[in-house]
């Protein structure tokens, strides 16, 4: 299992998740220009500022050319997992569902806080029961996902709502206290939280690993040929 | 281009800015919502509306409206 981790310019998180994925897997970094994905079997897209957020987050780094190979890649049914600005870059390339907006509090935010697993058994959350709880610190500033009413009754209605913020934990405003959404194939995963930075006890939560873990139980590529 | 926040989405940063107006004594303001203006020069006009809605807005979140000046 070798798990690629995507740096673009700006990016600031790529050496965390490339960590976080070296302790259960092989893994290397993914340079944005590149147009293939190297053969990994699975690509996190990590936090930071990618192109500076201009325009908006996300919105100029989903026209870098690796993202063309993610998109075949996802569409293919290999799993992805976007965390924070990555999450913010696969909603603008419409692999996930919303988008992000500014904070309700109009602040830049950085804190633990507990995520409750909606939907355990996509590739990234493979190791998790239902209702399971995870300290895991967010930072970010425009970290509050919104979607229309049908969609996020339609997302409720096939599961793909994958994280939500504990009761009372919600921390910038999103629509139904949504954390992280999955594609309707639950191969694709974005959350704002920052499981990279969760991985050792040491830095207060361990809880993170389990969604790298995840991937060596429900890793395999979904639809893929062979 | 003139995008603005799509009606319905909140949008702290223009309930802020009302907020502070009465502090200055601009009464009776209501409704502010702050969006962005994009200014640019084309020779082919015809596809300004696939620009916005690939690029320059996010059609989930955001209205855009084209004003055209012409030389």
């Amino acid at each position: 299992m070798r798990i690629g981790v995507v740096r673009f310019p700006g990016s600031c998180d790529e050496v965390d998740a490339l960590d976080a994925c070296a302790m259960v897997a092989d893994s290397e970094l993914l340079w944005h220009g590149r147009t293939d994905l190297d053969g990994v079997d699975a690509v996190v897209v990590p936090g930071g500022f990618s192109y500076g957020d201009y325009l908006r987050p996300g919105a100029i780094a989903r026209f870098s050319p690796v993202m063309k190979a993610v998109a075949d890649f996802a569409a293919e049914g290999g799993p992805v997992l976007g965390i924070c600005n990555g999450f913010q870059v696969l909603c603008e390339a419409g692999l996930l569902p919303g988008a992000l907006l500014t904070n309700s509090g109009l602040r830049f935010l950085c804190k633990q806080v507990d995520i409750v697993v909606e939907r355990p058994g996509t590739p990234w959350t493979a190791d998790c029961e239902a209702g399971e709880r995870l300290s895991i610190p967010v930072k970010h500033m425009s970290g509050r996902w919104h979607a229309d009413e049908a969609t996020v009754a339609e997302l409720e209605a096939e599961g793909r709502i994958v994280f939500r913020y504990a009761p009372g934990d919600n921390p910038n405003g999103s629509t139904a206290d949504v954390a992280g959404v999955c594609s309707a194939g639950g191969n694709v995963v974005g959350l704002m939280p920052h499981p990279e930075h969760a991985v050792d006890a040491l830095t207060g939560s361990a809880d993170g690993l389990k969604l790298f873990a995840s991937i060596l139980n429900g890793g395999d590529r979904v639809g893929a040929a062979g | 281009m003139l995008i603005r926040p799509k009606q319905g989405i909140l949008d702290p940063q223009g309930q802020t800015v009302e907020r502070a107006l009465p502090a200055l004594g601009f009464e009776g303001v209501t409704d502010v919502r702050i969006g962005r203006l994009v200014e640019l020069e084309v020779t082919d006009a015809s596809k300004l509306d696939e620009l916005c809605e690939q690029l320059l807005a996010n059609t989930l979140i955001e209205d855009f409206e084209i004003q055209i000046q012409e030389d």
